[in-house]
């Protein structure tokens, strides 16, 4: 097995200051912006954005996790994973939404996203933002408004996010080559 | 990954207290999603379940009925009243002709203990016990569980007991398998001549008095007097055992300490529970009725995943 960093720990708080600063300028004030945060992984990234936000501008931009197990539409094709929480406790209607996850590959899940949201009310607008975009693996067309740091993989390589809210050692990102 | 260690949900008997804590924290995700606006779920957009009702039922078909719909998938509702089975067409026949018209799960509710246990080693589906005599009833027990850990935040060593007519009830022995898999103390208790002369085998104790019981308990299960299986007479008249059986709400004040009522229904009020008892903030009865959808969402839902 093969490992490239990608992303250090210095290189990724750079990174994510500057995902930050992108949020700020199109949202501004975020009087009507919210964070969804995507199980099981997503939601870490989620709140680290929503802490560096508040420390640049004093604002605790709301927080939610989406689950999106039972959105799946390969639900009965492979083993189910384990539920996560849904937690959203503020309706979505005619906000605007910022939908957070560690790594963009095949788009699926952020369709199943897309349905899931749904169910809290219609957003005005949904964007999406995320650490690392797998570049040439999307079957959907779904597209990123943020991105951290696009990588060109093919399928059966994969990226380790490493974080110490997720109990790792250090912030570190890498690509893993599979023999 | 997590998963159920059985392809159907028989019993409680053959569940393990894993298989119980995942429906359980299965469950706790689908009561989220009861409380959305929208209730509804696409996970078993591609699944036909066929609701098979060889008896009587309300709650548990409605129950099911609704959490089949808020997953997405398909119904047929068959319900013996109405079908060739008063032709003559045995239930294997009657299983397999639902089943050739390409269904993937079979929810059953039947007279005789054991059938639904027959279904299972003959047909491919997966198949759901809804109460099967006076055996067991599988998602009754496992929502009145779920109750109870909602109510008093766990299962282990509490002290739940059983009331009323155990011999012909298949929510006492379902309840009994399942309390006593998570950890809790069980009782039961009622007038000798409905309590099965064996019971303590299953490890659990007898009280024959009710005020002694009540007194014991955290949570007190009160099970309905099944007039319709009752082919004797056990007790004198339903007045007398009201008198030394009924729980009503005075009883509940002069105890030393407050528990919580719950019950399967559909209640005789005024027998085994008065108005005012199931009425009062004792009882949980309608949290159990919320949580039974939650339950079977979670079981049709992870017994769906393991068809995969």
């Amino acid at each position: 097995m093969q490992k490239k960093l990608i992303l250090d720990a210095n290189l990724l708080d750079i990174t994510i200051s500057r995902l930050c600063q992108q949020l700020i300028e199109n949202h501004g004030t975020f009087a009507y912006s919210v964070i969804l945060g995507l199980q099981p992984r997503g939601i870490y990234l989620a709140e680290i954005i929503q802490q560096r936000l508040f420390e640049l501008c004093r604002k605790k931009v709301p927080m939610g996790y989406l689950d999106i197990s039972f959105y799946r539409d390969d639900f009965r094709r492979r083993e189910i994973g384990k539920v996560s929480e849904l937690r959203i406790p503020f309706s979505l209607e005619n906000k605007r939404v910022i939908l957070i996850d560690d790594v963009l590959f095949t788009g699926r899940t952020v369709r199943a996203a897309l349905d899931a949201m749904l169910a809290f009310g219609r957003p005005a607008k949904v964007e999406l933002l995320v650490l690392i975009d797998r570049r040439y693996n999307r079957d959907l067309p779904i597209a990123p408004d943020y991105v951290g740091k696009t990588v060109n993989t093919v399928a059966s390589q994969k990226v380790l996010v490493e974080l110490k809210a997720q109990g790792s050692s250090q912030n570190k990102i890498w690509l893993i080559n599979n023999p | 990954m997590p998963q159920l260690s059985q392809p159907h949900l028989l019993g409680i008997k053959n569940l393990t207290a894993r298989d119980i804590e995942l429906i359980f924290e299965t469950a706790d995700n689908f009561k989220n999603i009861i409380n959305q606006p929208i209730k509804k779920v696409p996970a078993l957009r591609d699944v036909t379940v066929a609701n098979v009702f060889f008896e009587n039922s309300t709650r548990t078909r409605i129950s099911f009925e609704l959490a089949e719909k808020r997953l997405s998938a398909d119904i047929v509702n068959f319900s013996a009243s109405s079908s060739s089975v008063k032709k003559g067409e045995t239930l294997l026949d009657t299983v397999n002709n639902i089943l050739a018209m390409k269904v993937d799960m079979v929810v059953m509710r039947h007279a005789s203990p054991g059938a639904p246990h027959f279904l299972s080693r003959h047909i491919k589906a997966s198949v759901i016990n809804a109460g099967d005599g006076t055996h067991e009833h599988p998602t009754q027990a496992l929502l009145d569980a779920y109750s109870i850990r909602e109510k008093l935040g766990a299962i282990e060593g509490k002290k739940v007991v059983l009331i009323g007519d155990i011999l012909h009830s298949r929510v006492a022995l379902s309840n009994i398998f399942a309390l006593k898999k998570l950890g809790a103390e069980v009782k039961v208790c009622g007038p000798p001549t409905l309590l099965p002369r064996h019971i303590r085998n299953l490890g659990i104790d007898v009280e024959l008095n009710l005020r002694k019981a009540l007194e014991w308990c955290d949570v007190a299960n009160i099970l309905r007097i099944q007039l319709e299986r009752q082919q004797l007479r056990y007790f004198p008249s339903l007045r007398e055992y009201a008198l030394y059986y009924g729980i009503n709400l005075s009883l509940l004040n002069s105890l030393n300490k407050k528990i919580t009522i719950m019950h399967p229904g559909p209640i005789n009020r005024g027998v085994e529970l008065s108005s005012d008892a199931a009425d009062s903030a004792h009882s949980i009865i309608l949290d159990q009725v919320e949580n039974g959808v939650a339950i079977r969402m979670a079981v049709l839902y992870l017994l769906a995943g393991k068809q995969a």
